[in-house]
């Protein structure tokens, strides 16, 4: 029985994959340059428009196997925004579906192997963060004017303890983008890592029935997280967005 | 021997970040556990907490992000 380490074939870095490349040669990227991000984020947009349009063209009253997908995903995040932020916040609904099935088809895209996983890049998420942040601040304002505050001012608090609430709650106000972007992207990478870590061990012999089936069953776990990921960006995109229709509780 | 001290505090540091995950999947796992004795209690109401379930999971998850994300800083950024 071979016990020592083969060494050779198996030779790469985990961080490898997520080195954003030139997708025609050449070595500089400049803003123009069409990169390997930029084939999976189209590939990303046309695989959920390929879904929800293509899917449900036929508009069966018994759908097939691709309008049940899509009706399920336009189901799950109606009802989530309706429970969470109220009929009112069904307005936004469009936006938030948009975000799930993008965020949904980035971690499942980057799942192919050899695939670039775009939402493993805090360029990429930071950018759906922020989208998220600014644009429920600008609701909240809008439709509440000056007491969008109060989300601040907590008015069920003692008096003696509401500055002590305010600062607290100005800070996890303006992690909140930090905490969207960095924990999708840190799920990412971080399993994406992990099955890469594994996959180095296959070359060693002894190990190497262990690290295939470690790699199969980390696999199947990233599938999980891939969805868990993008329901949970979006159930926080509810959250946030009921604290910007209904700050005062 | 080869290698600096800073490079020796580096590792040292992004070693000690595996405290911040580690007690981040205890608090997962607490969010997790706690919702599985209550929905065993009252199944009926269980349906409905999913949601809430999501997000405690999220925000105890995220403390745990955060010093990988500091692992990952001091080992390819700093």
């Amino acid at each position: 029985m071979a016990t020592e380490a083969t060494g050779g074939g198996l030779e790469f870095h985990p961080m490898d994959q997520f080195v954003v490349k030139p997708l025609f040669g050449g070595a500089e990227v400049h803003w123009w340059t069409p990169t390997n991000v930029t084939l999976w984020l189209a590939l990303t947009a046309l695989a959920s428009i390929a879904l929800l349009v293509l899917g449900t063209r036929g508009r069966a009253v018994v759908p097939n196997r691709a309008q049940s997908v899509a009706e399920m995903a336009y189901g799950l995040v109606h009802k989530m925004i309706e429970d969470i932020a109220g009929k009112d916040g069904l307005q936004y609904f469009p936006y938030v579906l948009t975000l799930f099935m993008f965020i949904c088809f980035g971690n499942m895209l980057g799942l192919v192997p050899t695939a670039f996983t775009v939402t493993s890049h805090i360029a990429v998420t930071g950018v759906l963060a922020m989208a998220v942040f600014i644009g429920v601040t600008v609701i909240g304002f809008v439709k509440n004017g000056s007491h969008f505050l109060e989300l601040f001012w907590i008015k069920s608090a003692p008096l003696a303890v509401r500055p002590i609430l305010a600062v607290i709650e100005v800070i996890s106000y303006f992690v909140r983008p930090l905490s969207l972007s960095i924990r999708l992207a840190g799920n990412m990478i971080a399993g994406h890592a992990v099955i890469k870590v594994f996959a180095g061990f296959a070359a060693i012999a002894a190990v190497a029935p262990v690290a295939i089936v470690a790699v199969v069953g980390m696999y199947a776990f990233e599938v999980l997280v891939a969805f868990v990921q993008a329901y949970v960006f979006t159930i926080l995109t509810c959250v946030y967005l009921k604290d910007a229709l209904h700050p005062s509780h | 021997m080869e290698g600096n001290i800073a490079e020796l505090g580096q590792y040292i540091g992004v070693g000690l970040t595996a405290f911040g995950m580690g007690f981040a999947a205890l608090g997962v796992g607490n969010v997790a556990g706690n919702f599985l004795a209550g929905a065993l209690r009252n199944p009926s109401a269980a349906a409905g907490q999913t949601a809430t379930l999501f997000i405690g999971m999220a925000f105890a998850e995220a403390l745990g992000i955060f010093s990988f994300l500091v692992a990952l800083l001091l080992m390819f950024a700093v």
